[in-house]
């Protein structure tokens, strides 16, 4: 299977990647040829093979305790944050 | 002709799962605390930071699935739902999606006009909340606050198995019931600990196939999700009647102008592209641990309905009032055990009339009700040995509720104590018929109906105060004798 620029496209704005006229050709091509190396496994039979979604499947889940271990730490937190208001983090407006 | 459209809705609903910590994280679950103080390294997504599953989470969700007879998924897996937003770090919410922890199980929910439908619960699943934006008080920015972000959610889907918007109110009443019960979730909609999606749709009557739906996010009263959905179906009756046709998009309920409207933004991030979550393994549920969570499970809503109706021959609409809530079905269980279960229905009456009005009135939570059960069963028992009479028994709870005294206290203090001397019921009668020598001539001569009015002045000479079966009983045999 291979990409079409449209499709390229979506998946850039889905990963909110901004990707420039010259290097578009270069995405095309590339993605459709991983696209391609991944598609060989759907030539191979699957059909008794359960799903697998994770490569430790066979381990159990640890589950932790329901307890809080953590405390405030905001302030050296926000000091990586570009800009912080009223213990808020602040960005660009969104609103609906 | 017109068309008649058939109302499709179906719920998703998400719970916030009452526990200390986060669903992945140790940071605290509290509510109001100041922004951004109870969000650690996992829920701000630093990198290299792992999640780890807090088991009560699972154990509440399984709590659920127990609690509807639906199948506990003996494996299930997270997943990653991708979006971009802001109060959401790490790029993508950690949900579950193709192998949820509680599999499609059912619901009996019982509506106005007392007839029982059984609604479909397709699924729940364990997630994550995300953080909150604010908008206010920042010029032309918008404040993250990620207190809440990492907060376990279950989301409780239900099938398409509503058809009107009473019916959707009357089964999110029904699952709000439950999680309480359950002591799953604090059920507090105004903090949003309880808030719901509503998928809804039209479809000419008679017709298979669904129409298209528009999910109305967000909604977080029971009097919004029954004017959000009327809005939307009068909304989507218009459109097609007028030869349009229902856009399958999210819209947001504006309750200040009573309409839905389109959230554009959310269409074109509709391709989430989940896939498993390779920081968590698949959760592997064994029978024991299921059945050590069902050791846990309280008598359900239905069960405790089941056994006031029985046990205390109550009407079904009563026995299911007062199971509502765990608290309110406590309250009345220890007012009849002091009564006796002989006089259950004058401890309904009392329970769902003179205290619900005087909690719902004050705002008070039966929890903190101003008349304790100890005594509103003592005021009860006034009425049964025949101290005081009903009417004036609401007179006595009212003074009960406003100065927390005892019934007794109130009673003597207001000498309220009901006369039963028949004598001095007698001579009142006497006073009230030499008094009204007109009516009591009518009444003679075949105006029945002035019985009340003799009974009306009995009791304003005696101040309410007579006992009234002996009332009637006195003042039909003096009336009659002429």
């Amino acid at each position: 299977m291979s990409l079409t620029r449209q499709d390229v496209e979506k998946i850039a704005h889905l990963a909110r990647l901004s990707i420039t006229e010259q290097e578009m050709p270069v995405y095309v091509t590339s993605l459709s040829s991983i696209v391609e190396f991944v598609d060989a496994l759907s030539r191979v039979h699957t059909g008794d093979v359960l799903p697998m979604a994770h490569p430790l499947d066979g381990q159990q889940q640890r589950l932790r305790a329901d307890v809080v271990t953590e405390s405030d730490h905001h302030e050296k937190f926000q000091a990586n944050a570009p800009a912080v208001q009223a213990g808020l983090y602040v960005v660009p407006r969104v609103i609906e | 002709m017109m068309t008649d459209w058939e109302v499709v809705i179906g719920l998703e609903i998400h719970a916030q799962l009452a526990t200390k910590s986060k669903i992945f994280s140790g940071s605290a679950t509290t509510y109001g605390a100041p922004p951004n103080v109870q969000a650690d390294l996992v829920d701000l997504a630093y990198p290299g930071v792992l999640p780890v599953l807090n088991g009560e989470a699972v154990r509440m969700a399984v709590k659920f699935g127990l609690s509807i007879g639906a199948e506990v998924a003996r494996r299930s897996v997270f997943a990653r739902k991708n979006y971009f937003y802001p109060d959401l770090p790490k790029g993508y919410q950690i949900s579950q999606y193709e192998l949820p922890v509680v599999k499609q199980g059912k619901l009996a929910v019982m509506l106005d006009d007392g007839t029982v439908k059984t609604i479909g619960v397709t699924r729940a699943h364990l997630e994550e909340d995300a953080g909150k934006s604010l908008h206010e008080g920042l010029a032309n920015a918008s404040g993250i606050d990620l207190n809440r972000a990492g907060t376990p959610l279950l989301e409780i889907v239900s099938e398409p198995d509503m058809r009107s918007a009473k019916e959707a109110v009357a089964y999110m009443k029904k699952i709000h019931t439950l999680v309480r019960y359950l002591e799953i979730c604090d059920g507090n909609m105004q903090e949003g600990s309880f808030r719901c999606d509503a998928n809804v749709s039209v479809r000419p009557r008679g017709r298979e196939k669904f129409g298209t739906r528009a999910e109305i996010k967000n909604l977080n009263s029971f009097r919004f999700v029954e004017k959000a959905i009327h809005y939307e179906v009068a909304r989507q009756v218009d459109l097609l009647e007028s030869g349009g046709t229902v856009l399958q998009e999210t819209r947001l309920y504006d309750s200040d102008k009573d309409e839905t409207r389109s959230m554009r933004s959310k269409e074109e991030a509709n391709d989430y592209r989940y896939f498993p979550d390779p920081d968590l393994l698949p959760v592997h549920i064994d029978e024991e641990f299921i059945e050590a969570v069902r050791a846990t499970l309280p008598e359900l809503p239905d069960e405790k309905a089941a056994r006031f109706a029985q046990d205390f021959s109550l009407s079904t609409y009563d026995a299911g009032v007062l199971s509502a809530s765990r608290e309110l079905g406590a309250y009345f269980e220890s007012v009849v055990a002091a009564l006796g279960a002989g006089h259950a229905k004058l401890a309904a009456n009392w329970v769902m009339g003179e205290l619900a009005s005087a909690l719902n009135r004050d705002n008070v939570d039966i929890v903190f009700s101003r008349v304790s059960p100890k005594y509103l069963s003592d005021l009860l028992l006034r009425i049964v040995d025949a101290t005081i009479s009903g009417k004036i028994a609401k007179e006595v709870f009212e003074a009960m509720w406003s100065e927390g005294k005892t019934a007794d206290a109130i009673i003597e203090a207001k000498g309220l104590k009901q006369i039963t001397d028949s004598g001095a019921i007698e001579g009142v009668i006497d006073a009230v018929m030499a008094a009204n020598p007109k009516q009591l001539a009518d009444y003679r001569s075949g105006k029945d109906k002035l019985f009340g009015f003799f009974v009306g002045q009995v009791m304003k000479a005696t101040e309410g105060k007579a006992n009234p079966g002996q009332l009637n009983e006195l003042l039909k045999a003096k009336l009659g004798s002429s």
